[in-house]
């Protein structure tokens, strides 16, 4: 249901990327997600496959679905961490005054076109 | 066969209503509107809150209610009957959530300018509302404590997006496990800078503090 609303609003974009540049067809899309975004990648690909007969110029497109690492970063040690495996508290210095660096984004990364 | 070419995007999924949130934001900025995103999960009282909160601010300032449901018309219809004010309700066509062009469409519709304050009451849910911006200047949660202490470790990102986080229910922590001290520090561990109020809708505990709370904020929003 969740993954619903995120598709719909990509799947949206996308043909309004592929009406602007005059293409016959969306062939392939690629979409990062990072593993904190709260996406869960296979119900999005079961979303995308369901939304994608919905548009004009992705009835045929293949999803690649890439999942980025979540990385933090701790302001006290300035050290990197895995974001998953140790949460908000740093595993170097156990300091809470880290942020996330990367792992929450949803980006649409590239189309190939016809 | 037509030759295959690559676009390169390289932008968020939400980049589309980002933009549209701030552009939203702006107009409400110039108009003197402020705009408060309610968010909570469904049944935590953001009705029951918003009614509370009202009637102790409407004689000081206009005020209009925006509801959001998948379906059905009884909060609105819940909100004029027991504080007289403005409400409009919004559906989302099965949509757990809703964007700033959804809420763009529900403030054109009240005609917002006439107001100084409007509450977007959103969809009940902690997931989704997170993620979508509306365009509000100001987002706020509820959460009651019959949810349970923990669930600022569970979702984090609604709590990361919310100055005001409000404690409900607390007529009912009798019944419940549920220790306000711990709360207050898992809230504290994801927005340090967050405002919390607990609050009881029944015996209107906290209400008064909630009260002054948004007269100032709306005071200080208008002099911006």
């Amino acid at each position: 249901m969740h993954e619903l609303g995120i598709v719909f609003n990509i799947t949206k974009q996308i043909d309004e990327i592929a009406k602007e540049n005059k293409v016959n067809k969306v062939i392939s899309l690629t979409v990062e997600v990072g593993e904190v975004s709260t996406v869960v990648p296979e119900y999005f690909k079961d979303c995308f496959e369901w939304a994608k007969k919905k548009t004009e110029y992705l009835k045929g497109c293949k999803l690649n679905l890439v999942v980025l690492s979540a990385l933090s970063y701790c302001e006290d040690c300035k050290q990197t961490y895995n974001t998953v495996q140790f949460g908000k508290t740093c595993p170097h210095c156990k300091s809470e005054h880290t942020y996330l660096v990367t792992g929450n984004e949803v980006k649409m990364k590239q189309i190939e076109v016809e | 066969m037509g030759q295959v070419r690559t676009i390169l995007l390289e932008r968020s999924a939400f980049a589309n209503n980002d933009e549209r949130a701030d552009i939203l934001r702006e107009d409400l900025r110039k108009a003197k509107v402020m705009l408060v995103n309610v968010m909570s999960s469904p049944g935590a009282g953001k009705t029951s809150t918003l009614t509370s909160l009202i009637n102790n601010i409407k004689d000081k300032v206009s005020v209009a209610v925006m509801e959001a449901d998948i379906d059905s018309d009884v909060d609105a219809k819940s909100i004029v009957k027991n504080t007289g004010v403005d409400s409009i309700q919004l559906h989302t066509g099965g949509m757990c959530h809703l964007d700033a062009d959804m809420t763009r469409s529900g403030l054109d519709a009240i005609d917002y300018s006439k107001y100084d304050i409007i509450f977007l009451e959103n969809v009940g849910n902690l997931v989704c509302p997170a993620e979508f911006d509306t365009g509000a200047t100001m987002d706020i949660m509820i959460l009651s404590t019959s949810e349970g202490d923990d669930k600022p470790l569970k979702y984090p990102l609604i709590f990361q997006k919310c100055n005001l986080v409000i404690i409900s229910k607390i007529d009912a922590l009798k019944y419940f496990t549920f220790d306000t001290k711990k709360c207050i520090d898992n809230i504290k561990y994801r927005n340090k800078d967050a405002t919390i109020i607990p609050i009881s809708n029944k015996t209107k505990e906290g209400i008064e503090e909630l009260t002054t709370f948004f007269l100032e904020k709306i005071k200080s929003y208008k002099e911006s």
